[in-house]
């Protein structure tokens, strides 16, 4: 198997991720791809305290991320990968890196964001960010659980 | 006598909300529990509401699952804290305890919550 789910979600390992795509996919890891949480073994427990405990959590930093990508993708494990950003995601996707699909699960309001789905919010520079992302051959679409369709880019932004 | 504690429960949708007006259907009690929903919030957005919430006084924060944007959130909040305990796996049973039991240390009322909330999970035979 290989890492399923590529997301975005700026609540990073929460109930949706763990519960509603982690259930129907039986991941057995969560890759959190986040440098500050990478840096405090305090925050990674408060993460690892939402998931039940057959399933491994990583943490790694965007350049730690970059290294391992190609060993994620090799594991027989079926696993996650979630960050907080579009530019976490969008570093991941450079060069020769083997991330086709993305999915937006989840980036809420912020002065400058303006409303695109009930869960995305976006500046205009982040939709050119997702645009950007897509020219470059990569499948982005919105999704916040597996049982609601996803929804194009052009849809949402 | 010091100000009674205030409880915060913190939820997905609007599970919050619901607990609270069963609070006050059960017991007549209005003023002791806050409802907090993290319904389209991000991390700093649902931080922002539970400050709101506790407003700077002694309060229990009653989270519904002991992981997840809920908890993070709530957590990182009472943190340093001494005034602010949390409890996770909120029930009915653990707030209808706790809104007459607000006179305690924060930390007091939360272990006197979760094992009132305990007690309340049975499989009663059929």
């Amino acid at each position: 198997m290989s890492i399923a789910l590529y997301r975005i979600d700026d609540r990073l390992i929460h109930g949706q991720v763990v519960v509603g795509w982690g259930k129907p996919l039986n991941v057995g890891f969560i890759v959190l791809v986040d440098d500050a949480v990478r840096a405090s073994a305090w925050e990674q427990e408060l993460y690892r305290m939402g998931v039940p405990s057959e399933i491994e959590v990583v943490f790694a930093s965007t350049e730690e991320a970059l290294e391992r990508l190609t060993e994620w993708e090799r594991d027989p494990r079926v696993g996650i990968l979630v960050a907080g950003d579009i530019d976490t995601l969008a570093a991941l996707t450079a060069n020769r890196h083997p991330v086709s699909r993305v999915n937006v699960g989840g980036l809420h309001h912020r002065p400058g964001r303006s409303e695109r789905l009930r869960y995305v919010y976006l500046s205009d520079a982040e939709a050119s960010q997702l645009r950007t992302l897509a020219a470059r051959g990569v499948e982005v679409t919105a999704q916040d659980v597996p049982t609601t369709p996803p929804v194009p880019l052009e849809d949402f932004t | 006598m010091s100000e009674p504690l205030r409880g915060v429960i913190v939820s997905h949708a609007a599970v919050a909300q619901a607990l609270l007006a069963a609070v006050a259907a059960i017991t007549g009690v209005h003023d002791a529990l806050v409802p907090v929903s993290n319904d389209g919030c991000d991390t700093g957005a649902l931080a922002e509401r539970l400050t709101r919430a506790i407003d700077d006084k002694p309060a229990v924060l009653f989270v519904d699952l002991p992981g997840g944007s809920c908890l993070t959130s709530s957590v990182r909040l009472a943190r340093g804290r001494a005034n602010v305990a949390v409890v996770t796996g909120v029930n009915l049973a653990m707030l209808l305890d706790f809104v007459f039991h607000r006179d305690l240390p924060p930390g007091d009322a939360a272990r006197r919550a979760a094992e009132a909330g305990s007690r309340a999970i049975r499989t009663p035979a059929a």
